[in-house]
């Protein structure tokens, strides 16, 4: 850690916003460590310590930690191949970790097995067995527990209701489309009341529209059954709009835990902030005094980064939407730019502008300029544009 | 640990234990036997210099390798044409050209020979033109010798025997070449033969080998076609059966069995290895090719499976006049009498209803152990070396042909001692009181047509995916109970079809039972050999064609059986 600065205000107001938090502890101030705490009542309902997984030679895993409040939505959000899978797996109990463990409600699950921890999972080709219905998919759990076969009976009927299946009880799997298949898998996982629902990229195999609804149904549905979930996934939006908190992994390590906004708003390291959102890396700034840093021959005023000596050199950074166009402005950071090209994209225009740094330097910008805006300042290709980059706006990285 | 996951464990241990006792060990005990005299002693390479210096024995060699290469050019050049005509052409009746072809699996090889004697032997039909018929009517000299006993009967029997299974291997391989190579050809401008050089014969590259390498490895190891109209013409085979049966020389049968096995296992490596390719061939989203209709070609290749159809038809034909006739060539009217079995050794119908009994046995217990440790190996998690030793044990009985088998089984089980390294003396052997019971028989078949049997069950079972385990684990559902709610009836066509495999081979079989045989239990396809040994050679034909007429009617039983099953499992098959 420590490669990337923190944000100060991140480490004030928002321990969950850490890169790496601490085992959080809802009285604690999250320096102490956990074995101090052995079982304590506030003890986070799900608990992952230290998780190191290896394959072979490379790590899949390498030192995972992070929490779960009861009711809470996790989602765990990562490019290929950089061992979310693996993670679910292993809070699943399908795969065993070579260092580390998970608790559930305090209690140690490390060496339970899968069929104990009383978990949903669903995974991205839903799995369903194909020569059961729907209806006999969903009580495939509910037979093992010899529970009456009318109770059975009710409690599929009502999950069928739950998930907007209704009718579809004796249809099989080959005979129901993408979406509704993929609720069979959900309504299946449910019917144990499981302490944890883990879903593995649930919804990308479904088409885009399918997708979107499935979104709200789902997040939906966690929100009423209050059940903790962990869901994997490697497309942002589906993260951002569904998670209450989001944990970033990079190359088997968590890089940042918090909600979407903290995510969003204050990417912890520049990767995250370019897997999550789009966003313009200025080049090295050398810091000058406090808070102002010099690129080439302009000067930026920043809120943040602190933590970068003087006389030393960070990376700035800006995302599209936050490079304010301004006709007349007098304020801080106010720039002129040459329209390189603009690229419509509905809404917004998508420009990229040319900001020069020297006699023969420049750098290029992204921004997001709303159409309005364009149509009002008759902004066009290869024009003159001032712009504003709001100093509480900019991202600093130390080099 | 928990009480599953043992089970599990367990269960795997116990799949590699069973392949062990029913392959290694015998394997081990033939390796040893080899190297031993008959008193056995340890005699190092001793046999093998004996068996190089006898020349009535190492011209066997020769003569095996001989037939089998000629044998192998005939059945895949043949093969080749048919399985071309029957995937690449618009012929109509591809499904019955198919079905009359495969007829031959269905009979022991032993009948191959029977026929080519009573169509080119002595008295055969062709060999004295009809009787004189053919020259009293057209005063011509019609009548042809071709000297069958030898090298010519061996390859045209072993022809007829192989013919089957290349069509079925080439057949799979041309059909899975992708459409759209053809289309990127003939856009390139090549012409139809430039297209087949360069796009149909790479795209089955691997099953041509693999077509090549099975029909060799059967021709070499096969004994009922050579043993009927070899005449002296001495193969491998048929030096195994002399050596163990004629003289009782256990060693230099395994010896022989040593020499057999080597080019068998050769063949057998490369095979596999070919086989692994050719999956990596087809990658996904190839296009199935759709044959275009072109009169001429298509004329042509409805000709050449009409021939082979009338040919395949004929041999079968004569097979059944032969066992129908009086008193072959004098007394030309039908009779019944042949399929009495009064005054000839063998066994008779209890020989026959012996065999039923044994292949259905096989059929149901190999099915049973078949699937289950094919299931064990591919869907369990636990022990994945473990499960690696069990894939490879379960590979291994592909290499071993059934005269080798039936030898290995002969010393391993009837050996009242095993003789374990670091145990001198032994210790008491506890299969042994299998020896001389169907139970040895049935092991026997079972593991002779194991591994087709296996490859087919772990093929089936790759196309669930193995989420399902886990999801049904999750939700604290026992894996047996999974394994017989969803993997089972979904593989039941599978299933079946392991079963249909096992009971025909059974029945046909003659190479891996001659030697385990008992005279309490005499069985139909060895019935064939002594018969025709004794001179019954038309109870012989009579044996054989009730072994055919069986395995056609479960063949029929079977697709009864699998169609039923396709209609009820219509609804959840649907795409
Ligand atoms: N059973 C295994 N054996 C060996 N390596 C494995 C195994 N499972 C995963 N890995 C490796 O561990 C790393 C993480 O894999 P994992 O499946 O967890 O990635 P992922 O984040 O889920 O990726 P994706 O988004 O593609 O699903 C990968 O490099 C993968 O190759
Ligand atoms: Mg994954």
């Amino acid at each position: 850690m420590g490669q990337y600065p923190e944000h100060p205000t991140m480490e004030t107001n928002s321990p969950s916003g850490d890169k790496v938090s601490p085992p959080r502890l809802p009285h604690g101030n999250g320096k102490r460590g956990i074995e101090d705490f052995p079982v304590a009542p506030e003890e986070p309902y799900l608990q992952a310590r230290g998780i190191t997984k290896r394959f072979g030679r490379s790590n899949a895993l390498r030192d995972v930690s992070f929490q779960a409040d009861k009711g809470e939505f996790l989602c765990v959000l990562g490019p290929s191949g950089c061992g979310k899978t693996t993670l679910l797996r292993i809070i699943a109990g399908l795969e065993k970790q070579d260092a580390g463990s998970v608790h559930l409600r305090g209690e140690d699950f490390s060496n339970v097995p899968v069929s104990k921890r009383n978990v949903g999972i669903v995974f991205q080709s839903y799995a369903l067995f194909p020569n059961l219905t729907a209806a006999q998919n969903i009580a495939y759990g509910l037979r093992i527990r010899s529970r009456r076969r009318a109770s059975i009976q009710d409690r599929v009927e009502s999950l069928l209701r739950l998930m907007g299946l209704s009718g579809f009880g004796s249809k099989f799997p080959a005979q129901l489309s993408g979406g509704q298949q993929q609720r069979v898998a959900l309504a299946r996982a449910m019917a144990l009341s499981p302490h944890l629902l883990l879903l593995d990229e649930p919804l990308s195999a479904l088409d885009a529209q399918v997708r979107l609804m499935l979104r709200g149904e789902v997040k939906q549905l966690q929100r009423r059954l209050n059940i903790t979930t962990l869901m994997v996934t490697h497309d942002q939006e589906e993260a951002l709009t569904m998670a209450d908190r989001i944990l970033v992994m990079e190359g088997g390590e968590v890089v940042q835990i918090g909600t979407p906004m903290e995510i969003y708003e204050k990417p912890a390291t520049p990767f995250v902030a370019s897997f999550v959102g789009s966003m313009n890396f200025m080049g090295r700034a050398l810091k000058e005094t406090h808070r102002v840093y010099r690129l080439g021959e302009i000067r930026l005023h920043v809120s943040r980064g602190d933590h970068v000596t003087q006389g030393s050199h960070a990376t700035i950074a800006i995302r599209p939407e936050d490079i304010v166009v301004n006709r007349i402005s007098h304020s801080q950071n106010s720039l002129s730019t040459k329209v390189v090209s603009l690229e419509f994209r509905g809404p917004l225009y998508r420009a990229t502008l040319s900001l020069p740094l020297g006699a023969a330097e420049q750098c290029l910008l992204q921004a997001d300029i709303p159409t309005e805006k364009i149509r009002r300042f008759g902004i066009s290709e290869n024009g003159q544009l001032d712009v504003e980059l709001p100093s509480d706006r900019i991202h600093v990285y130390a080099a | 640990m928990d009480l599953d996951r043992l089970i599990k464990g367990g269960l795997i241990v116990l799949v590699c234990l069973w392949m062990t006792v029913a392959v290694v060990f015998p394997v081990l005990e033939l390796l040893v036997r080899s190297l031993s005299n008959a008193q056995g002693e340890f005699t190092g390479l001793a046999n093998f210099s004996r068996y190089f210096r006898t020349p009535a024995l190492a011209g066997s060699l020769t003569n095996s390798l001989t037939v089998s290469l000629i044998t192998t050019m005939v059945s895949v050049s043949l093969g080749f044409l048919f399985a071309y005509a029957l995937t690449r052409t618009a012929i109509p009746g591809k499904t019955l050209f198919l079905g009359i072809a495969m007829v031959p699996v269905f009979a022991p090889t032993l009948l191959n020979g029977i026929v080519l004697v009573y169509l080119f032997g002595k008295k055969g039909v062709v060999t004295t033109g009809a009787f004189g018929l053919l020259e009293r009517v057209t005063g011509m000299a019609l009548r042809a010798d071709i000297g069958l006993y030898g090298p010519v009967g061996i390859i045209l029997a072993e022809a007829f025997y192989t013919f089957p299974q290349v069509v079925l291997i080439l057949s799979i391989a041309l059909r899975m070449t992708d459409a759209r190579l053809y289309e990127a050809a003939q856009s390139l401008g090549a012409s139809p033969w430039r297209s087949f050089i360069s796009v149909t014969l790479p795209g089955i590259r691997y099953g041509l080998i693999s077509a090549v390498f099975v029909s060799f490895v059967l021709c070499f190891t096969d004994f009922g076609a050579p043993k009927v109209v070899g005449g002296n013409y001495n193969v491998l085979a048929t030096d195994i059966y002399k050596q163990v049966i004629g003289q009782q020389n256990f060693s230099m049968g395994a010896t022989v069995s040593v020499i057999l096995l080597i080019p068998t296992v050769i063949a057998f490596a490369i095979d596999r290895f070919c086989q692994g390719r050719q999956q990596a061939v087809v990658g996904t989203g190839s296009v199935p090719y759709s044959p275009r209709r072109h009169p001429l070609r298509d004329a042509l290749f409805l000709t050449y499976c009409i021939v082979i159809s009338c040919a395949v038809l004929c041999f079968l034909t004569t097979a059944f006049f032969v066992s129908l006739v009086n008193v072959w060539p004098y007394d030309f009217t039908l009779t019944w009498k042949h399929y009495h079995f009064h005054d000839t050794g063998g066994g008779g119908y209890a020989a026959f209803f012996n065999s039923v009994r044994m292949s259905f046995y096989t059929a149901l217990l190999g099915t049973c152990l078949t699937f289950g440790s094919a299931y064990l190996l591919e869907k369990l998690q636990e022990t994945p070396l473990l499960r690696r030793i069990g894939y490879f044990l379960s590979i291994i009985p592909l290499a071993l042909p059934g005269l080798v088998i039936g030898l290995a089984y002969i010393f391993f089980f009837n050996n009242p001692h095993l003789d374990l390294p670091f145990f001198p003396a032994g210790i008491p052997n506890p299969f042994n009181f299998l020896y001389g019971t169907m139970g040895i028989l049935i092991l026997c078949n079972i593991v002779h047509f194991y591994t087709v049997s296996f490859l087919t069950a772990t093929t089936a079972l790759k196309q669930l995916e193995k989420e399902l385990e886990m999801v049904s684990e999750s939700m604290g559902v026992p894996f047996y109970r999974t394994c017989f709610r969803v993997t089972v009836p979904v593989c039941l066509p599978a299933i079946l079809e392991i079963a249909l495999y096992y009971f025909v081979n059974s029945m046909a079989t003659v190479s891996a039972v001659i030697f385990l045989y008992s005279a309490e239990i005499p069985l139909a396809s060895v019935a064939v050999a002594n018969m025709d040994d004794a001179g019954d050679v038309a109870p012989a034909a009579a044996m054989s064609m009730l072994i055919v007429f069986t395995n056609i009617l479960v063949r029929l039983v079977y697709t009864l059986l699998t169609r039923s099953l396709k209609q009820s499992a219509q609804a959840w098959t649907a795409p």
